[in-house]
């Protein structure tokens, strides 16, 4: 089988089209597991013993269980509630939710590896508990993770076919509908490679390139 | 004020004027321990201990390793939680409160009003390294103490120039040297405006070069200003030159005390003698 070219310039507006509702689902979806992340972390060291117990257990139950299935969930089985949501909404919140739980683990490593003396030199400046975790821990815990973080961020954009599950017309969807429609896959699902190779290696490139700013500000 | 001249090492003359508006002034107050007790799991590093400061008594605490110097000056930072007795600083009871005639152990809200008196310099200086040093300086005046940014501003680099680092006051703490660092954070400690300073080992994580400098600044501080000033050292010059008061501590008690050249020069326990044998000899 050749590489038809003419074919390949018919499909890729489709395909392009595909690829940004994976970057809009990833971006979107990497907001909310930065933030959704932090919150799980701050909450776990809350002195209630009952937040600190239900954090643990929804973000272990969350980890442990297939995104996938919780793409299903969230799309199929909460509208059974009144909770209907867009598919791509689904999909944005889905990924969200997920990696949450991961970089909740990178920010609970990054706050555990500030040295002890920069809480007790916040003490000895009588700080209060916000401005000891919003201007001494946490610029310096996340500044220690950003490497994982963007990690993530590049894991979960390898994770967004998953929502052609549940209907969002994202890169992959987009190629596969092309591919059954002319009964040609090696073009389209080609390019997806292609297209997934090129955003992942520029995303590594900026994240790199975000790691050695912070590093010359220190 | 003129900008200094300074040699690495070398601390200018404090300008008698000027040093009246950076360091500290007011009432300095007392400090006594009674019967504190301090366990780290089955170790009792105090046991009982009874001790009286004076206002503005400077007071150094000498000893082995392990004898609960340090101890002292986390328990009075609120570093660290006594198990027993009762701290006193000035008036109030730091880890107690009075509640309908009851003492009950204190809140967040009294450790945090008591801890405006105290401040501390630490082995480690403890800089924020996220933050440029005039940031450092600034954090707690503007955060706590309610300064408004130009009132910190200007608290910081009458500060900086008492401690010779003008030039630095955008650096970052890990373009410092550690006896840079050490007197950012010395003025880091004294821009809250004290009444009480802690200085924790505060040179020995020095290059020894670098002692001197830091040491020469503290005695002048000590001496222009009416902090209670509470020292935890291992050099005995530093000591002598700082105190009015020493503290021998073994093993969570203490051994002796008396005015720096008693405790120094004739030293009347066995156990003084031989620790500061020790001493000279290393």
């Amino acid at each position: 089988m050749d590489w038809d070219w003419t074919y390949t310039g018919d499909i890729l507006p489709d395909l392009l089209d595909g690829l940004r509702l994976t970057v809009t689902a990833t971006v979107l979806g990497y907001l909310i597991a930065v933030v959704l992340g932090l919150v799980w972390t701050l909450l776990r060291r809350t002195p209630s013993r009952v937040v600190n117990g239900a954090v643990r257990w929804i973000t272990e139950f969350i980890r442990s269980t297939p995104l996938l299935v919780q793409l299903f969930f969230i799309y199929y089985v909460l509208p059974t509630w009144g909770i209907t949501l867009g598919a791509l909404t689904a999909g944005i919140i889905g990924l969200g939710l997920h990696y949450s739980t991961y970089t909740a683990e990178v920010y609970r490593g990054g706050i555990a590896d500030v040295p002890r003396g920069q809480w007790e030199a916040a003490v000895a400046l009588n700080l209060p508990r916000p401005r000891v975790w919003f201007d001494v821990i946490l610029p310096q815990a996340v500044r220690r993770v950003l490497p994982t973080l963007g990690n993530y961020l590049i894991a979960m954009f390898k994770d967004s076919p998953l929502l052609l599950a549940i209907n969002v017309t994202e890169l992959l969807a987009a190629a596969y509908k092309a591919g059954s429609h002319s009964l040609r896959f090696l073009e389209p699902i080609t390019l997806v490679g292609v297209l997934f190779v090129l955003v992942s290696v520029v995303s590594s490139i900026l994240v790199r390139l975000l790691e050695t700013r912070t590093h010359a500000t220190d | 004020m003129p900008p200094t001249e300074t040699v690495p090492g070398d601390v200018p003359e404090l300008p008698k004027k000027a040093a009246a508006a950076p360091l500290p002034a007011g009432d300095a107050p007392g400090l006594r321990f009674e019967k504190v007790v301090k366990r780290f799991g089955d170790t009792t590093v105090l046991r009982d201990l009874d001790f009286t400061v004076a206002p503005g008594e400077r007071v150094t605490l000498i000893g082995p390793s392990g004898s609960g110097k340090t101890t002292i000056l986390r328990l009075l930072m609120t570093l660290e939680r006594p198990d027993g007795g009762l701290i006193w600083v000035g008036d109030d009871t730091l880890w107690h409160r009075e509640k309908k005639g009851k003492r009950v152990p204190a809140d967040q809200k009294h450790l945090h009003e008591m801890r405006k008196q105290i401040g501390m310099v630490f082995q480690q200086f403890n800089l924020f390294p996220n933050m440029n040093v005039l940031r450092n300086l600034t954090e707690g005046p503007v955060r706590v103490l309610g300064l408004s940014r130009d009132e910190a501003v200007e608290r910081a680099r009458q500060l900086l120039d008492l401690v010779g680092l003008a030039d630095k006051i955008d650096a970052h703490p890990s373009r410092l040297s550690g006896g840079q660092q050490q007197r950012v954070a010395i003025a880091r400690a004294l821009a809250m405006r004290p009444r009480v300073l802690l200085l924790d080992e505060v040179t020995s994580a020095l290059d020894p070069e670098l002692v001197v400098g830091v040491q020469d600044l503290l005695r002048d501080i000590a001496r222009e200003s009416d902090l209670t000033l509470l020292c935890v050292t291992h050099e005995m010059n530093f000591a002598r030159d700082i105190s009015n008061r020493v503290l021998m501590f073994d093993q969570g008690r203490i051994v002796e005390e008396g005015t720096p050249e008693a405790i120094f020069d004739d030293p009347s326990e066995p156990r003084t003698r031989e620790f500061l044998r020790a001493v000279r000899a290393s």
